[in-house]
């Protein structure tokens, strides 16, 4: 095992509440985003959190992306997928300020949030992977996951929860909308 | 006169750390070009780029400045000096297996 080569992810009560908030809104539906801070090599810290449209929303756009192997088994109800292009944006308005993304979060409706085999399908090495599971429309248990270097499965990463962040003049909340 | 090719964070390990490459405009004349230049100088990024079979991966996006390649001459776009190359993963994921059935009834 290595769980001991996964840094902590800091968290704030209030990102953490965000997301919560997130996947309470989309159920039934998975909601997605991004997480964005700063790893120092001892710890990823949340600055911001991004919440982001699920394009399975968009099927044929979706399609277009990344096909499903059965859209009449899988839709936005049990899949998500983040908008590549939604991601540039987020991407580089983070590199201008100094952050970086250091994973991104999903939920789980009815499902527990642990990484299906699915998610392991489709994950990057070194990102954090919050999951959120939300039990009818209540959000619940949540957990961070990173994937072993192999690709073989995912290892949980450790999540620490931190006193809210307080932005200075001219930063941005904690959590951004980048849909309504 | 270069173009610049953009990192994403899970793709920086295998870039020492790096998050933006330069390649000479002289050897990225198209996408297809610069993709090669960079998976020639850091070998490691070259399996999650591409397939075995050499095509680009379905879940890996390049964008040329804001325009994705795909809408473009994919791999044969050209490129010019100062020009962006940006890797963005398709993030994607989804619950287990257990599916539940899609309602088609409204």
């Amino acid at each position: 095992m290595q769980l001991t080569d996964h840094m902590p992810l800091l968290i704030a009560h209030d990102q953490l509440e965000a997301i919560r908030q997130h996947a309470a809104r989309e159920y039934p539906s998975e909601c997605c985003g991004v997480l964005l801070g700063l790893a120092d090599g001892s710890a990823k810290r949340v600055r911001e959190v991004v919440a982001l449209r699920n394009l399975r929303h968009d099927a044929a756009r979706a399609q277009e992306f990344l096909p499903l192997a059965d859209p009449w088994q899988e839709s936005e109800r049990n899949r998500y997928l983040i908008d590549p292009g939604d991601l540039l944006k987020v991407e580089k308005d983070a590199r201008q300020r100094g952050l970086e993304v250091l994973g991104y979060y999903h939920s789980h409706p009815d499902h527990p949030a642990r990484p299906s085999e699915y998610d392991r399908e489709y994950a990057w090495p070194w990102c954090s992977y919050v999951i959120i599971n939300v039990a009818e429309g209540r959000p619940g248990d949540y957990a961070s996951w990173v994937l072993a270097s192999d690709r073989s499965r995912f290892e949980p990463e450790p999540i620490e929860l931190t006193e809210n962040h307080r932005p200075e003049k001219g930063e941005p909340k904690e959590t951004r909308w980048l849909y309504r | 006169m270069a173009v610049q090719v953009i990192i994403p964070t899970p793709l920086r390990q295998y870039t020492g750390k790096l998050d933006r490459i330069e390649l000479e405009a002289e050897q990225a004349k198209t996408v297809g070009d610069a993709l090669a230049g960079l998976t020639a100088r850091y070998a490691e990024l070259r399996r999650h780029l591409f397939t075995e079979d050499g095509k680009l991966r379905s879940f890996v996006n390049i964008y040329l400045n804001d325009e994705d390649i795909r809408y473009l001459q994919k791999d044969q776009t050209p490129l010019h000096d100062n020009d962006v190359l940006s890797i963005v993963p398709s993030i994607a994921g989804g619950l287990t297996e257990d599916l539940p059935l899609r309602c088609i009834c409204h």
